[in-house]
């Protein structure tokens, strides 16, 4: 007690004004918070508002047309399950890779810094730059064609950065103590890797990917440079198929001057926000999977 | 007293020491942690290492089964011989050691994974031919969990107490029948009771195995081991062996006047 008054004599009124900082910096950030929340709220009423109206099965299951009344999405949602089916496939196997062989297998070099860092930045780079590396690398210099194969192989380049540094977070946390018991088994760096390190890992590197790959969903600008077809009325067929995917729907409605395709594009973005939410629920439900596992 | 433990002939070796220390030198980087450390240890018996803290034990014992090579800076010189083999020598495979040479952890560290798969694991990645549920029941069995967790061996290892977990730990070694096991305060984690039962049953182990046991813990080096080494920093802050001796004599009348101002200085 005595020092409580000692303080009060050494620091006078001090707490009090302390305090009311506090309180001021306490609503500052809630408005931080607010503006975010509000302004998105606003966004997703008037997109409902827009959009609702237009949202019917038939929306699903029909082409595009000139005529709003019948147009639908079929082609874009097909072009965007293939296209991120096949990102996935070439993503999470190459990204986990890496990671491990970052984490766990590379000498620590000038060299394996350098690749770290431009992993690093290369998550920076704006999404039409890949667009146009795509268009060079696989439609021309591979000559693979605007297909579905092309566009994926271009997200996929698009969110390895993502998944990669995802995974190597993921391989961190796994404890140092599971690698020892592991090795004082007898096994070897790989089998350590396999049984011990992945699948404590693993949750979370799918957090990552399935992040990674909700990015991709939502990426327009990439797939415009390779597939510059916005009016498609048949699905891909095989990875060499030509291809559209809903965002590049969408944006084809919204520049139409007729206010009926406006409403179209908003269902169409109803709809992707559907898919995203979904994706992300699945993230957060692996995350608190792993949670509570490591926490028993 | 460095010459008289040199001075062990072959004969001796191969009679009943299964593995020895010959000038055993550890760097991190360029900090000499151990310095000039001659061991040997005796087949069937407990040799514990004690000493104050960061004199180097735990480095120490994990020579004996390399696990000093996943440490980055760490060096090793001089030699460890294991039936007569130097285990630092070119053509030696570390991983081969340590299905021969297994260790226990100061913090019980058992895989997030089934009771079951635990004790299964060190069987599975050294490919094990023969009766797995067989094989788990007879490690849980020596490490003396077998009746506490026999209706619960799908549950994970995480859900058993911090007691339970370090014998699962040792019952995971067990499985893989090495022949000594290194052990690096594995009590330190634990209660009495649980402390108590680890030290049963280690001394129940060494009918079969040979035990190197770190600990902070005086009474428990006076308990359960047969001999001692008692290790010490010394001004150029490297560690080094001060004496070896049965475990008895170390206690009641060492050698060294250092030996007897660091056990006194911990009992008083
Ligand atoms: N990985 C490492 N890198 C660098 N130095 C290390 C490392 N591990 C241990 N050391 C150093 O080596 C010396 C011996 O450490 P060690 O852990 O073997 O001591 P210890 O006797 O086991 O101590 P304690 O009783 O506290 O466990 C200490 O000075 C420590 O700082
Ligand atoms: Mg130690």
């Amino acid at each position: 007690m005595s020092s409580n008054q000692a303080q009060s004599s050494l620091f006078p009124e001090n707490l009090r004004k302390r305090k009311r900082f506090g309180q001021i910096i306490y609503f500052l950030l809630l408005s931080c918070v607010l503006i975010g929340i509000v302004s998105l709220l606003i966004l997703l009423v008037r997109i409902l508002f827009d959009g609702i109206d237009w949202l019917s099965w038939h929306f699903l299951t029909n082409f595009p047309s000139r005529h709003p009344e019948i147009a639908g999405m079929k082609s874009a949602i097909f072009g965007t399950i293939w296209t991120i089916a096949l990102t996935g496939s070439f993503t999470v196997p190459i990204g986990i890779g890496a990671a491990i062989y970052l984490e766990e297998y590379s000498p620590k070099s000038w060299f394996t810094q350098i690749i770290e860092i431009n992993i690093s930045n290369l998550a920076g780079v704006p999404s039409i730059v890949y667009g146009l590396l795509g268009l060079a690398l696989f439609v021309q210099w591979m000559s693979i064609g605007r297909s579905v194969l092309a566009g994926a192989l271009t997200l996929a380049l698009l969110v390895l950065p993502i998944v990669i540094l995802a995974a190597r977070e993921a391989i961190r946390a796994v404890p140092d103590s599971y690698r020892q018991a592991s090795y004082a088994l007898g096994s070897t760096k790989w089998q350590t890797q396999k049984y011990v390190v992945l699948p404590s890992a693993m949750p979370s590197i799918l957090t990552g990917v399935i992040l990674a790959l909700s990015r991709a969903i939502g990426e327009a600008a990439p797939i415009i440079a390779i597939s510059a077809l916005v009016y498609l009325t048949f699905i891909p067929t095989n990875p060499l198929s030509r291809f559209t995917v809903m965002p590049i729907q969408i944006f084809n409605w919204v520049s139409r001057p007729q206010d009926e395709f406006r409403g179209l594009a908003a269902a169409g973005i109803i709809i992707l926000l559907l898919i995203l939410l979904g994706m992300n629920s699945f993230a957060i439900y692996l995350r608190n999977r792993y949670q509570k596992q490591s926490e028993e | 007293m460095e010459n008289e433990i040199t001075q062990v002939t072959d004969k001796e070796i191969s009679k009943n020491i299964i593995i020895s220390a010959r000038n055993l030198n550890v760097y991190y980087g360029n900090f000499r942690a151990v310095k000039d450390v001659n061991l040997d240890v005796k087949k069937n018996q407990v040799l514990s290492l004690i000493g104050p803290s960061g004199c180097g034990k735990s480095t120490v014992l994990r020579c004996f089964n390399r696990m000093n090579d996943l440490i980055l800076s760490a060096e090793v010189g001089g030699s460890i011989l294991y039936n007569g083999i130097n285990l630092y020598s070119a053509e030696v495979d570390a991983t081969e050691i340590r299905s021969s040479i297994g260790m226990v952890f100061q913090k019980p560290n058992p895989f997030p994974k089934s009771i079951y798969d635990n004790v299964a694991f060190g069987l599975r990645i050294n490919g094990y031919q023969g009766d797995m549920d067989e094989a788990v029941e007879k490690s849980l069995k020596q490490a003396a969990l077998w009746d506490e967790v026999k209706d619960r061996l799908k549950d994970s290892g995480l859900t058993l107490s911090g007691g339970q977990q370090q014998r699962l730990c040792i019952a995971r070694t067990l499985a893989i029948e090495p022949d000594i096991i290194l052990m690096d305060e594995p009590c330190s984690a634990l209660d009495p009771i649980a402390t108590l039962a680890i030290e049963e049953l280690i001394r129940e182990l060494i009918t079969k195995y040979t035990i190197i046991i770190v600990t902070h813990n005086m009474q428990q080096a006076a308990r359960v081991s047969d001999e001692t080494a008692f290790l010490m920093v010394g001004e150029d802050r490297a560690g080094y062996l001060v004496e070896t001796g049965d475990t008895q004599q170390i206690f009641t009348n060492p050698k060294e006047e250092r030996t007897e101002s660091y056990i006194t200085g911990r009992f008083s």
